[in-house]
């Protein structure tokens, strides 16, 4: 099996050198795509390799380069932005690449900034990843040494600097208008789509805001091609993934499989099964916003067109695990209350909802709740859905919760009949 | 007033941007970098230097979660309140932190040794549950290592 994004990385030992990173044939990209490829022969390989968007949302990423403007009219300024935000919960994938093998991104950068023939990029780095921070630094400046950035790289003329912010923290920096906001220096409130990023990003110039997992592929991509990435994948949508799980199972972790490895495989063989005395009664699939999996979607194989069919969203493949030890409702309310504190406010569904949400799971996890209450909860569940809030923030929150209704409704109803929580005594 | 040593911190950032305002947030960091958080004084002085209003400075200071309008002690223990966390027990660890400093959530010992603040999701899922005391890390907490690890902090 191949995993091309993890071959380099050993668990506890320190990150490639740029050096060390050109013995093992990194960087030989960078010679290929500088010297031998235009910008759109790029943009016309990863279309064709058909890379979906390792954030969340799965959007192609050929297409997305293939929005900026180019042609002598449009604008000169253009920037690469690295989303390496990472504030989902559950989710620890990104620190696991930037960690373990800083050059393969910086090589992934170099090369999409070239393909949209960018001169300045920006790795957006969540607050709390201190270690990645001086992993970063340090490679970057490497790079430079190398000759790798800069001015003229590799004798080609072209030109590009990585620049590092580190968050002030706070979740809606990862939604790509709401970071393009806080690299501005404002608040991180997402902007009217469109225009899109593409055409009006950072300073209203085109910019592409991609995740760390997303280009971090690139690199292989330019050096194998797309037929290779394709026939990574156990099903059509090509490549491979890092998956995670966290909760109570005997082996919690992070692995590269096949893009479309089954729930069950995972579950059973990477993270070594349920701890002793624990039964499986659930999974998020892709971390905090993506609806629950149950029992009988074990054989799903998670990928963005299959999880998406069962009525949930493969989002970063990192997979919270619900047990029968813990109260699905004490489960609940802690994503809620979560997306509540994080509600940027801009606008009144989410800002007004969410914390109204909050509280009714609250009354009814302390045993106050009333059998109406479920209504009013689920009545939420449309009205902060897709369409009626001006980002995305509010439509994730309610995942968790529409489907933690339909698979947990007795548990619900067990709370308000015997007016506590029946897991705590 | 911002030091001589602030002013030319943020004329650095400043100099990376088509205009000044963009580097608040940068200016903001660098303030509570010297003094530890972002006094009143400081966001008029920002938004003086800057060329914004104080309001606006303040709006994006109180936006973000790691930029603290109040005094904090002088080490910071982050205790991530996240659905991984909270799966794997960190209210047993909260608990154990509370009783022992006799402080809660946002409150400061009255030695000012210690402010506790939870943080949503840390990232270390796999290792759950995790907390940070200043920039370190630590993960697979147990209330039994919580006194050794307080020990390292005076
Ligand atoms: C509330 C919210 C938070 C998000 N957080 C992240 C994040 O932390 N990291 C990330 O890569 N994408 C995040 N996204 C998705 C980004 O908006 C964007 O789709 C992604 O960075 C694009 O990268 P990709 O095309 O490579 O997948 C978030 C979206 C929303 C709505
Ligand atoms: S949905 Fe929530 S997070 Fe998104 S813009 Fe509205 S208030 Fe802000």
């Amino acid at each position: 099996m191949e995993i091309p994004l993890t071959k380099h990385i050993k668990q506890g030992a320190f990150p490639l050198t740029a050096r060390e990173y050109e013995k093992t044939g990194g960087y030989k990209a960078i010679q290929k795509a500088l010297k031998e490829m235009s910008p759109a022969d790029l943009i016309t390989l990863v279309k064709a390799s058909n890379l979906l968007g390792r954030g969340g949302a799965g959007f192609p990423t050929g297409v997305k380069w293939s929005l900026v403007p180019t042609g002598k009219d449009a604008p000169k300024q253009r920037y690469l932005i690295c989303n390496a935000d990472e504030m989902e919960p559950g989710t620890f994938k990104d620190k696991y690449l930037i960690e373990g093998n800083p050059h393969q991104l910086i090589a992934g950068m170099i090369i999409a900034a070239y393909a949209i023939q960018a001169d300045k990029a920006y790795i957006f780095l969540r607050w709390a990843y201190k270690k990645s921070e001086v992993i970063l630094r340090k490679a970057i400046a490497e790079a430079y040494e190398a000759g790798y950035l800069g001015k003229n790289i590799l004798g080609t003329g072209y030109e590009l600097d990585i620049y590092l912010h580190t968050s002030a923290g706070r979740y809606m920096c990862g939604e790509e208008t709401a970071l393009i906001n806080s690299l501005e220096g404002k608040r991180a409130i997402p902007r009217n789509k469109p225009p899109y990023p593409a055409t009006s990003g950072l300073f209203g110039k085109p910019t592409v805001v991609n995740n760390v997992e997303t280009l971090c592929y690139i690199p292989h991509i330019v050096e194998n091609g797309a037929a290779w990435f394709k026939s990574l994948s156990v099903t059509g949508e090509g490549g491979t993934k890092l998956y995670g799980v966290s909760g109570k199972v005997k082996n919690p972790g992070l692995w590269e499989l096949p893009l479309g490895t089954n729930m069950r495989e995972i579950i059973e063989q990477y993270a070594g099964g349920m701890m002793d005395g624990h039964k499986f009664r659930g999974a998020l699939p892709g971390g905090a916003s993506t609806d629950f999996l149950v029992e009988e979607h074990m054989d799903a194989k998670l990928d963005f067109s299959s999880v998406a069919a069962l009525g949930s969203r493969l989002g970063t493949g990192t997979m919270i695990i619900l047990d029968d030890k813990t109260c699905p409702v004490a489960f609940i309310h802690n994503l809620e209350r979560f997306f509540a504190l994080e509600s940027c406010g801009w606008c009144t569904p989410c800002r007004e909802g969410l914390p109204w949400v909050e509280k009714l799971l609250q009354s009814i996890e302390e045993g106050r709740g009333k059998p109406e209450n479920l209504n009013i909860l689920k009545f939420h569940t449309s009205y902060l859905g897709p369409g009626n809030t001006f980002c995305a923030h509010a439509p994730g929150a309610m995942e968790p919760l529409q489907s933690g209704l339909k698979y947990f409704h007795d548990d619900f109803m067990r709370h308000i009949n015997e007016k506590h929580c029946p897991w705590r005594s | 007033m911002l030091t001589e040593e602030e002013k030319q911190e943020i004329l650095e950032e400043v100099k990376l941007y088509p205009y000044p305002k963009v580097a608040c947030l940068d200016a903001l960091k660098i303030v509570q970098n010297h003094r530890g958080w972002v006094p009143d004084e400081s966001i008029r002085d920002i938004g003086e230097f800057l060329g914004m209003p104080a309001d606006e400075v303040d709006g994006i200071a109180t936006f973000y979660s790691r930029i603290y309008r109040h005094p904090l002690g002088r080490h910071v223990i982050l205790v991530c309140d996240s659905v991984s966390c909270m799966v794997m027990g960190y209210e047993p660890i909260y608990d154990h932190l509370s009783q022992k400093l006799g402080i809660r959530f946002g409150e400061t010992t009255s030695d000012n040794r210690f402010t506790l603040l939870p943080i949503s999701c840390l990232g270390d899922c796999d290792h759950a549950p995790a907390m940070m005391i200043d920039n370190d890390l630590y993960n697979r907490l147990t209330i039994e290592m919580l006194n050794e690890l307080l020990e390292k902090y005076h």
